[in-house]
């Protein structure tokens, strides 16, 4: 693959800025939160002539953003933000992304390290057999098609009033669990034919529970508001999404958003950049189906957090309550989302898509839970299974500068097949057991892709997107077990 | 005939070939469920027909392979054989062969949740090249 060489202006040690003059079209200038040492790393794809192609789409203001976990998407980049005007600009499921909410979910525990240690075997297989991939079976909830309308409508709530968790999960997870505006008849039989057999499944790929020991605590007063309280502590971190239904969504609106940016005469450098305007018959339908599928993962990540804590209970012969098994919070970060923000001294509604990024509001914000009103959101940033997890908040900065974002993982730096041959999966177990953590997996050659070697080093992203202001670092986990489909 | 497995930092591809484009279709499905599991353990227990359309061969070859996706997905169906019963450039009646995933038989490697538009490629040479990326 070509370096990318197209002009990069350096704001600061963390602002690099592509100037709107680099190709004609662009509608504002690029803007990348990034390090020189990330920076070079980004440059060996084509991930920043995306951040260019994105300031192409009708309505989008301030700047076409990415955050310094960036890497190579199809159209937009991940790692992408982008807010557009929702009155006269676009929306695009490109710039959302295939795997539909996307996100994170995080637990504690009152258990320490030393009580977990000499049963991580047992609890991981435990997890393994209780949470279930989904990979060439079917998952444990069995919903007809009426009722699989009332996931995609009511979320986290749906699992909760089934028994699947406790209502305070709900307050701890973004949009209370449930995105506003789903309506089920957006999405195709065929989104919902994936969706019926996969509720509450884990999936492949990059998704994977993590049972982490606390490691550093930065901030104190954020991480006690989270229940996060002392070196050594465990907790439990669920990544994943809305699956085959998710996709099917994606792909489904593809389809349907190159027709009509066709019809709208919008003039796209690539065609995963298909949109067309929010306020059209097929932006509203198309956001309208994304909320649906954003609603179906948050359903699952709190089916998969209520069994992880009967894993735990059975295994520890406590209930989850005596296990303290709260949720500090639930993250979606392949979304977009109607929110106002102010720009340039104006105050405006803005589509905001954010593509492998994390909304990070700050203390004091309306959609932030009472309980981190004084802290910020939590922001909840998984490695690469093989070192660590980061814990953040968000901040004023953040707010004023990228519509409240920041980052949302490592960031992949080799490819799968690349990944593969130089690892083998067995010799990642053996890796992964030099380094004290035990992993079940369904596909060792999955995990062989999945390693650390193939992703940046989630500490530097944090760390710069630290620096920048966009999220303030909280705490930081180590795995000790990991669970992956 | 055949496939080969290509890179993209995100994802995984396949460039299959084939003398007509039909064959290239079939090498593109058997490389997906090699993707998926070993094609080599799947048994021609059963077959679904596929009756698909697109605008062009490009938009056909998506359209073929999330076909297949679909039915692993809601099925779990694996397939290892594929005839055409119909095949244009732009339509395609098929019959995949195959059988139910069996855990205790069919290592599980990925799940592959779509065929992408990225870097979608049908060239005519010396016979037929396809290259599809796709989302796992």
């Amino acid at each position: 693959m070509p370096r990318w060489e197209g002009p990069l202006k350096k704001r600061d040690d963390y602002r690099w800025e592509i100037p709107q003059s680099y190709k004609p079209g662009m509608l504002v200038p690029g803007l990348i939160y990034s390090s020189e040492a990330l920076l070079e790393e980004t440059k060996e794809e084509q991930a920043l002539e995306q951040v260019a192609n994105v300031a192409f789409l009708p309505g989008i203001v301030s700047y076409s953003m990415a955050m310094p976990d960036i890497h190579w998407g199809y159209g937009f980049p991940i790692g992408g933000v982008a807010a557009m005007r929702a009155r006269d600009g676009v929306i695009s499921p490109g710039g959302v992304g295939y795997d539909i909410n996307c996100g994170v979910r995080l637990l504690t525990t009152s258990l320490s390290r030393e009580e977990v240690q000499p049963k991580i075997e047992e609890l991981v297989n435990r997890l393994y057999s209780d949470i279930p991939s989904g990979l060439g079976t079917s998952g444990r909830i069995r919903v007809d098609k009426r009722e699989l309308d009332k996931v995609l409508l009511h979320g986290a709530r749906w699992a909760v009033e089934k028994g699947y968790g406790w209502a305070e999960d709900l307050e701890a997870t973004e949009e209370s669990g449930a995105m506003k505006g789903a309506d089920p008849d957006r999405v195709s039989a065929r989104a919902k034919d994936r969706g019926l057999p996969q509720i509450g499944t884990l999936g492949s790929g990059n998704h994977f529970l993590e049972v982490g020991v606390l490691e550093e605590v930065y901030d104190p007063a954020a991480a006690r508001a989270m229940g996060i309280e002392r070196v050594g502590q465990v907790l439990l971190l669920i990544h994943s999404g809305s699956r085959g239904l998710g996709h099917q969504v994606c792909d489904d609106y593809l389809k349907v958003m190159e027709e009509a940016a066709r019809r709208y005469g919008i003039q796209l450098p690539d065609r995963q950049l298909a949109c067309a305007p929010f306020s059209s018959p097929e932006g509203q339908s198309y956001f309208a189906a994304m909320a649906s599928a954003a609603n179906y993962a948050w359903a699952n990540r709190q089916a998969m957090a209520h069994w992880a804590r009967e894993s735990f209970s059975q295994v520890f012969k406590r209930s989850p309550q005596e296990l303290g098994m709260r949720m500090v919070y639930d993250v979606a970060h392949n979304i977009a989302k109607v929110e106002e923000h102010r720009v340039d001294g104006q105050k405006l509604t803005l589509v905001v898509h954010r593509k492998g990024a994390t909304r990070a509001f700050p203390p004091g914000h309306p959609d932030v839970p009472a309980r981190y009103q004084k802290v910020g959101q939590p922001v909840l940033i998984p490695g690469d299974m093989g070192r660590y997890s980061f814990v953040a908040v968000g901040t004023e900065q953040g707010m004023k500068e990228a519509f409240g974002s920041t980052c949302h993982g490592a960031g992949r730096l080799q490819s799968r097949a690349a990944a593969k041959r130089s690892l083998r999966g067995h010799d990642v177990a053996q890796e992964l057991a030099r380094r004290g953590i035990t992993v079940k997996t369904g596909s060792w050659s999955g995990l062989a892709e999945e390693f650390s070697s193939a992703y940046k080093d989630v500490a530097q992203v944090v760390e710069v997107a630290h620096n920048a202001g966009l999220s303030r670092k909280v705490a930081k986990a180590r795995p000790i077990g990991v669970v992956k489909g | 005939m055949g496939f080969e497995v290509i890179e993209h930092t995100a994802d995984i591809g396949i460039v299959a070939h084939g003398k007509g484009l039909e064959e290239a279709f079939a090498s593109a499905a058997l490389g997906l469920f090699s993707l998926i599991t070993d094609p080599e353990t799947v048994k021609e227990i059963t077959s679904r027909e596929l009756v698909l359309q697109a605008e062009d061969p490009e938009g056909l070859l998506v359209e073929w392979l999330n076909g297949l996706i679909y039915l692993f997905d809601v099925e779990n169906l694996l397939f290892s054989r594929f005839e055409f019963q119909e095949f244009q450039p732009t339509r395609l009646v098929a019959r995949a062969y195959g059988e139910k995933a069996d855990l205790s038989r069919h290592p599980i490697k990925i799940g592959v949740k779509a065929a992408t538009h990225h870097m979608l490629k049908v060239e005519k040479g010396d016979g037929y090249r396809v290259q599809v990326l796709f989302d796992i």
